[in-house]
């Protein structure tokens, strides 16, 4: 099911999903072309990390319309693993802890799962450790077990070196910056921007919080609303929600549900 | 449901191959006292274990099966399980000498390569006979005895033997241990002499080939003071319709200042009734550690036992049980403190899939002697879907009241969510649920040696196989 048509390295097509008793999202609609950065904003429950999650595929949600279409294929049936190894990585406000299970083993199985990223041992510890240097990560989290027992910041940097590792194409993060503190951010934001140099990935960032968009060169900005995606501005568009907020976006979504959609 | 079964005949490859038993000796289904006379002259037995032998018989057809207390053996039928099956084939040092579908047998489950690698002593039994047993010469030569209880009978260990043999476990402890001692035959003698350690690990590995046949095998280890020794058993049986029988027992007695690991690895097929009998007696300033991993069999019943004597003393016992459909395995483990200052620590972990039962069953008994004795039991389960069931049943009964025991158990599914982020990461579901159990078993499988833990996660992987949908 190859789609030519467009040069979108991500394209959302009128997308409506939800949970078995609950519609989040209506129809929403979104592309995102090689190399860009996308903002995704919106108020607390207007479904920016359902959205998130549903281009992944978490089969939490279903999806009741439209078609999500990646790299040329469409993907809206696709199961999540098969997503991945396509080139899609979700960064997840709270990454799982996985028992017994070492991070640099782990690393190292996920590293082999695509063919794309071959490397001996020798070099991919080697490789391992210029991550962890870029992210100043002690190279002792790597004989840890999965997230276990990390803090939230020691976790989003994980988070990071998974991203870094992986090469994707098209990078969603999903409030990786909150309940950061000022160090760690300063490193996510790092390893952020090492993915859009060394990668030259897609970057979708779900946020709240502008500070960390202040050193990414965002190329759009996306406002949601109560499942809506109701705006597709530039850069600037995060300043006057700085400086605004949502109310005008959300005033809109009343009037137009009032207008019967 | 018959597709599934069909897979995982395929995929249990490695343990479910069979060889003929032709030209085998096999004994009469079912117990009367001329098999049991027969099976002693074989032996050329002195007297006296032909007479424990027979009294045994005896209590074991004077006791009733034991109450409905644990899971079902209904469906075992002695007077359908040969008790004997015997290959026609002498005891080898070499493995050269063993025959060739048998050498063929221990060469797919890696023993030999073992025994060249990472081992001091191998000893392998197929159905009711050892047929190779061979013992590093530098050990030999500082007194250290590897042998079978036949040869140990023949030799100038008869006297330790008879000192030691069904002391620690009587014959009328349980009905099944009558029919150990009226039947055993095969098994491991080790005896290591005083201040002696022994550097690499001992190996027992025991093969069921025949099927509706019972293997009895009798291990009895004896270190004296001072000493240092690993005994590692591994057990396998390809897959049968008709059912089989194991009762062994598992005798060993540690002197002070010693430290002895006995670890196991179980992976009988699943017609196995698993009747087994486990003790060990430590004197003072010792340590016993337990490693136990059961992956097989259809019913189990297994509880090792450590009787800690002396004061001082410590055992440790971890554990892990993996219960797939039609498996009911009953497992646990009793401590006795009797010794002032005496620990005792139980880490257990359990899997339950596609209907499996694990019930895990821990006494600690704390006697009246046992001043500051402390004991911790800590158990915890894995389910794999709604189907399966884990019991945790724990028994204490503290005598002392400067005692400190302490018990725990938690229960665990694993979450959509980690299977969502192991998969966003590029692996299968089968892959993600895999992962995660390996990661459960792995505070046990780092406690085994190196080739042992990798025959753990392959039982795990393959178990994990056509686990999903």
């Amino acid at each position: 099911m190859s789609d030519t048509t467009h040069g979108a390295l991500l394209s959302v097509r009128n997308i409506s999903a939800g949970t078995e008793d609950k519609q989040i999202l209506h129809h929403a609609n979104l592309e995102v072309t090689s190399g860009e950065t996308h903002v995704l904003m919106g108020p607390n429950g207007a479904g920016k990390s359902t959205l998130g999650h549903v281009i992944m595929g978490d089969p939490t949600y279903k999806i009741t319309d439209g078609q999500i279409i990646f790299d040329g294929i469409d993907i809206t049936e696709q199961a999540v693993n098969k997503r991945s190894l396509a080139g899609i990585f979700l960064s997840y406000q709270a990454p799982v802890e996985v028992p017994g299970v070492p991070l640099y083993s782990f690393l190292r199985t996920i590293t082999q799962m695509r063919p794309e990223l071959k490397m001996n041992a020798r070099k991919f510890r080697q490789r391992v450790g210029e991550i962890c240097d870029q992210l100043s990560m002690d190279q002792s989290f790597l004989t840890r077990e999965l997230n276990v027992g990390f803090s939230g910041g020691e976790k989003k940097k994980i988070e990071m070196l998974q991203l870094l590792l992986l090469r994707p194409k098209l990078a969603i993060l999903d409030e990786t910056d909150s309940g950061l503190d000022v160090d760690a951010l300063s490193v996510v934001s790092r390893g952020i921007e090492a993915y859009r140099e060394d990668c030259d990935g897609a970057l979708l960032m779900i946020t709240h919080n502008t500070r960390i968009l202040e050193r990414l060169d965002v190329n759009h900005t996306h406002v949601m609303v109560k499942g809506r995606l109701v705006a597709d501005g530039p850069a600037s568009l995060i300043d006057d929600i700085d400086r605004n907020g949502f109310e005008r976006f959300e005033n809109a979504v009343a009037t137009a549900a009032e207008d019967g959609e | 449901m018959a597709e599934r079964t069909q897979v995982q005949d395929v995929d249990r490859s490695l343990y479910d191959f069979t060889k003929s038993e032709e030209g085998y000796e096999r004994y009469a289904d079912g117990l009367t006292p001329e098999i049991v006379r027969s099976i002693s002259a074989k032996k050329d037995e002195p007297e006296w274990m032909l007479q424990m032998r027979l009294d045994a018989l005896e209590t074991y057809q004077n006791l009733a099966m034991p109450a409905n207390w644990g899971p079902d053996t209904s469906g075992l039928d002695m007077s359908h399980i040969s008790t004997y099956v015997s290959p026609k084939t002498k005891q080898a040092s070499n493995w050269e000498e063993v025959p060739e579908d048998i050498k063929d047998t221990f060469e797919r489950l890696g023993i030999p390569q073992a025994e060249r690698e990472s081992l001091a002593g191998v000893g392998a039994q197929y159905d009711s006979e050892i047929v190779y047993h061979n013992m590093k010469e530098e050990m030999a030569k500082q007194g250290v005895v590897y042998t079978t209880i036949e040869d140990a009978l023949h030799s100038e260990y008869e006297p330790l033997v008879k000192q030691y043999f069904g002391k620690l476990i009587p014959p009328r402890d349980h009905k099944f241990a009558a029919l150990h001692y009226a039947v055993w035959s095969g098994g491991s003698f080790v005896y290591v002499p005083r201040g002696i350690t022994v550097d690499y690990p001992l190996q027992s590995y025991f093969r069921l080939n025949a099927q509706g046949a019972g293997q009895f095998e009798h291990t009895l280890i004896i270190c004296e003071d001072d000493t240092n020794l690993h005994f590692i058993e591994g057990c396998s049986a390809p897959k049968y319709y008709a059912a089989n029988l194991h009762a062994g027992a598992v005798e060993i007695f540690v002197g002070n200042r010693s430290h002895m690991r006995y670890s196991t690895i179980e992976n009988w097929s699943k017609n196995m009734f698993n009747l087994n009998t486990k003790r060990v007696t430590v004197g003072t300033d010792s340590q016993m550690e337990w490693i136990s991993g059961s992956f097989g069999s259809h019913v189990s019943y297994l509880y090792p036992t450590s009787i800690m004597k002396g004061d001082r003393s410590s055992v440790e016992f971890t554990g892990i049980t993996f219960a797939g459909q039609n498996q009911d395995l009953d497992t646990g483990c009793k401590v006795i403190l009797q010794g002032a200052d005496t620990t005792a620590s139980v880490e257990t972990k359990s899997i339950s899939k596609d209907g499996g039962i694990n019930t895990f069953r821990s006494s600690v008994v704390i006697g009246r002697k046992a001043e500051r004795a402390r004991a911790s039991v800590s158990c915890s389960s894995l389910m794999l879907d709604d189907i399966s069931r884990s019991d945790t049943i724990p028994a204490m009964d503290v005598r002392c009241g400067s005692a400190q025991v302490g018990h725990e158990a938690t229960i665990g599914r694993i979450s959509d969510d980690t299977i969502l982020y192991l998969m966003s990461r590029g692996c299968s579901e089968e892959e993600a649920r895999t992962m995660v159990v390996n990661g459960f078993a792995n505070p046990v499988s780092k406690e085994l040696p190196l080739e042992y833990a990798v025959e753990m996660n392959n039982l795990i992987k393959l178990e994990m196989e056509g686990a999903i949908g």
